[in-house]
């Protein structure tokens, strides 16, 4: 095998942060009343680039680079374009919504690529300090994004409330590597494998195995992990709330199968209940919490927080499989995440007119082409065919059921239907009811990226629904190349290691 | 001699973070964060780590606890009033640390043979084996730490900056 060149192997990173720095360095050279858009235009071309260099990376030989720190293959490949086409997307939407509202626009463009720099970093990287700091910056920068309506009081509280609890999820995860690598020595993924798999203490690793469970489960909002969800989303900007429901969600969804299938493969009897109780306690919580909800960002999170529980019932699958459907998973509920969140973004502006379910009244009249995006975006949330939410919800269900979860499923699926009502009831309220005018006559314009932003959006969506082959394929491939690398390192500890 | 200094230290340490927790003005709660952070550098000093021992102390007792000192002063910080919060949080956080610390110490105390122990003295790990692992094995965390940095900059400016 040909040596590839360690800068190649995180290519698209240092484009990102290239295109972060460029984006500072103009930003200061621009006057203070001129508009920021140019350097969003410079933002989006700078994560085409990335996008170009993660399917580049396909062709190199999947393989780690600067002393096993960071890992490229299909797996990182997968959700490097998942995050990448995210960040994409909530650049495009939010190339009008923040110019003339916030002084500091040019900042926000720098902010959400050197997060996407963070997240990027933590699906590719093999090292628990590599993914330490890059879910920090991942984190740092999304709390900071959720405080840019500054004029309100919701916006402030949300970043300050989101920092706090972060801050202490986040310690929690450091003390779970910490005892990892009390246990076994190291702190690389695969000496792990190796650690556990020639019998280093399992009542250590398992301890281990909990903080690091706790504080990405924070991180991906899991119940009883969830407490700040709804209040962050409420008080951050529609479009960071579009942005951080699914990108870093995504990239700790990656690190925990990295660190569940990857490191404590053969422990998975011991870790299984855990991810059990997560995903009930999430599912149910989240769907009956969103019942209750009149406010329509609270409610998306709620939903959001019943997702990460379908997710994690991916978990509980027999390892290729599981993987697969839980990437699948992810990028299928970034799709529509993201495009709910935009829609919202777009109807009810900067200073966030409409907020309860009252005020989306009859808006399929006056608004008819977004009501008609909502409705998609809706719709693929709630599972129904020929969109991406149900091929998600399919593959993740399937899987659970081929591994023998049946019981998991069946709760799963029940939950579902008890989702299907509160999304319903809001597209009841757009297309049935008619107009009731609470809410000040609009002066909203679709602008052409946000236009072009939904567009992908609802082709995602439509994409991965009817033609999910090909994110399928490339999600097992992924999912191949990880489990085919974990089970050699630990074929060699068992040679190596006597019982 | 070195077990004797262990003792001690560990001793101040212990005290100095139930001190912490108990006091009720945030004045004495940050003087007895200085006397954990202090004790712990010594521990370290004892477990051969120089570098880190010095760290600590420049950092964390120096820097850090002076950034706490003023921050408290310029907040004006009175002693701290009991709410039905607090003692919520003292009924949930009490028993929930004597667990998490139950479930630790038998942890430790069932392996405390497979982890074999630490050894006090006089050995040294070099800066200069520090510097191997930090710039070469973790040269990529190290670098990254460089957006990091940039992150939170961006952050100060943002939050705290007046809009135009």
């Amino acid at each position: 095998m040909t040596e590839v060149s360690p800068a190649l192997r995180i290519l698209p990173e240092i484009l990102l942060t290239v295109t972060g720095v460029l984006v500072m360095l103009v930003e200061s050279v621009l006057g203070v009343k001129t508009s920021r858009k140019p350097l969003g235009a410079l933002a989006i071309f700078g994560t085409l680039a990335t996008l170009v260099a993660s399917v580049y990376q396909l062709q190199l030989p999947a393989g780690t680079a600067f002393f096993g720190t960071v890992q490229s293959d299909a797996f990182s490949v997968f959700f490097h374009l998942v995050i990448g086409g995210i960040v994409l997307v909530t650049l495009l939407v939010s190339l009008d919504y923040f110019e003339g509202h916030s002084s500091y626009v040019g900042e926000y463009y720098a902010l959400i690529l050197f997060g996407a720099v963070g997240m990027m970093l933590m699906t590719s990287s093999v090292e628990l300090l590599m993914v330490f700091i890059s879910l920090e910056i991942s984190s740092i920068s999304t709390y900071i994004l959720a405080g840019y309506r500054k004029r309100s009081a919701t916006s402030p509280e949300a970043s300050i409330k989101y920092f706090l609890l972060g801050s202490f999820a986040t310690a929690f995860f450091l003390y779970g590597i910490a005892l990892c690598f009390g246990a076994t020595g190291s702190t690389n993924i695969y000496e792990i494998a190796k650690g556990v798999a020639g019998g280093a203490s399992p009542l250590l690793l398992t301890v281990a195995f909990g903080m690091m469970l706790i504080g990405l489960g924070f991180k991906v909002s899991l119940a009883p992990f969830h407490v700040w969800t709804p209040d962050v989303y409420e008080g951050a900007p529609a479009p960071v709330v579009g942005l951080m429901s699914t990108a870093p969600k995504a990239a700790a969804f990656a690190v925990l199968l990295r660190i569940a299938y990857g490191a404590y493969g053969t422990l998975a009897h011991v870790w299984m209940p855990l991810i059990w109780i997560l995903a009930i306690l999430s599912m149910t919580i989240g769907n009956l919490g969103a019942l209750t909800q009149r406010n329509v960002k609270r409610m998306l999170a709620y939903s959001s927080i019943a997702h990460a529980g379908y997710l994690m019932v991916a978990f509980t699958a027999l390892a290729p499989m599981g993987i697969a459907a839980a990437s699948f998973y992810t990028a299928a509920y970034a799709a529509m995440n993201v495009g709910a969140f935009a829609i919202l973004s777009y109807l009810s502006g900067f200073d966030e007119k409409r907020t309860n379910l009252s005020d989306y009244a009859g808006i399929a009249r006056r608004h008819p082409v977004a009501a008609a995006a909502f409705a998609v975006f809706l719709i693929s949330l709630i599972g129904i065919p020929f969109t991406a939410g149900f091929f998600g919800k399919f593959y993740v269900f399937t899987a659970a059921l081929n591994s023998g979860n049946a019981w998991l499923a069946v709760i799963g699926l029940l939950n579902s239907g008890v989702a299907a009502f509160y999304y319903l009831r809001l597209l009841a309220q757009m297309y049935m009811v008619t107009e009731e005018q609470t809410v000040a006559p609009d002066n909203v314009h679709a602008r052409p990226a946000f236009v072009l932003g939904v567009a992908i959006l609802v082709l995602a969506v439509f994409a991965l629904g009817i033609f999910p082959n090909r994110a399928l394929r490339l999600a097992r491939a992924g999912a191949a190349t990880f489990a085919a690398q974990a089970t050699a390192a630990q074929n060699i500890s068992a040679a190596v290691l006597p019982r | 001699m070195h077990l004797a200094l262990f003792i001690i230290f560990g001793l101040m340490c212990l005290g100095g973070a139930v001190n912490l927790l108990l006091q009720r003005h945030p004045i004495n709660s940050a003087l007895s964060l200085i006397v954990v952070m202090s004790s712990l550098a010594v521990l370290y000093l004892l477990l051969g780590a120089e570098f880190l021992a010095l760290a600590q102390i420049i950092v964390y007792s120096g820097a850090i606890m002076v950034l706490f000192v003023f921050v408290i002063m310029l907040l004006n910080a009175g002693e701290e009033e009991r709410t039905h919060g607090s003692r919520a949080a003292y009924l949930a956080g009490i028993p929930g640390v004597m667990a998490l610390f139950a479930v630790l110490t038998s942890t430790f105390f069932t392996l405390r043979t497979s982890f074999g122990s630490a050894r006090l003295g006089g050995f040294l790990v070099t800066t200069q084996d520090l510097s191997r692992v930090l710039f070469r094995n973790l040269l990529l965390p190290f670098e990254v730490t460089s957006i990091l940095i940039l992150v939170a900059i961006l952050g100060a400016v943002v939050l705290a900056g007046k809009e135009r």
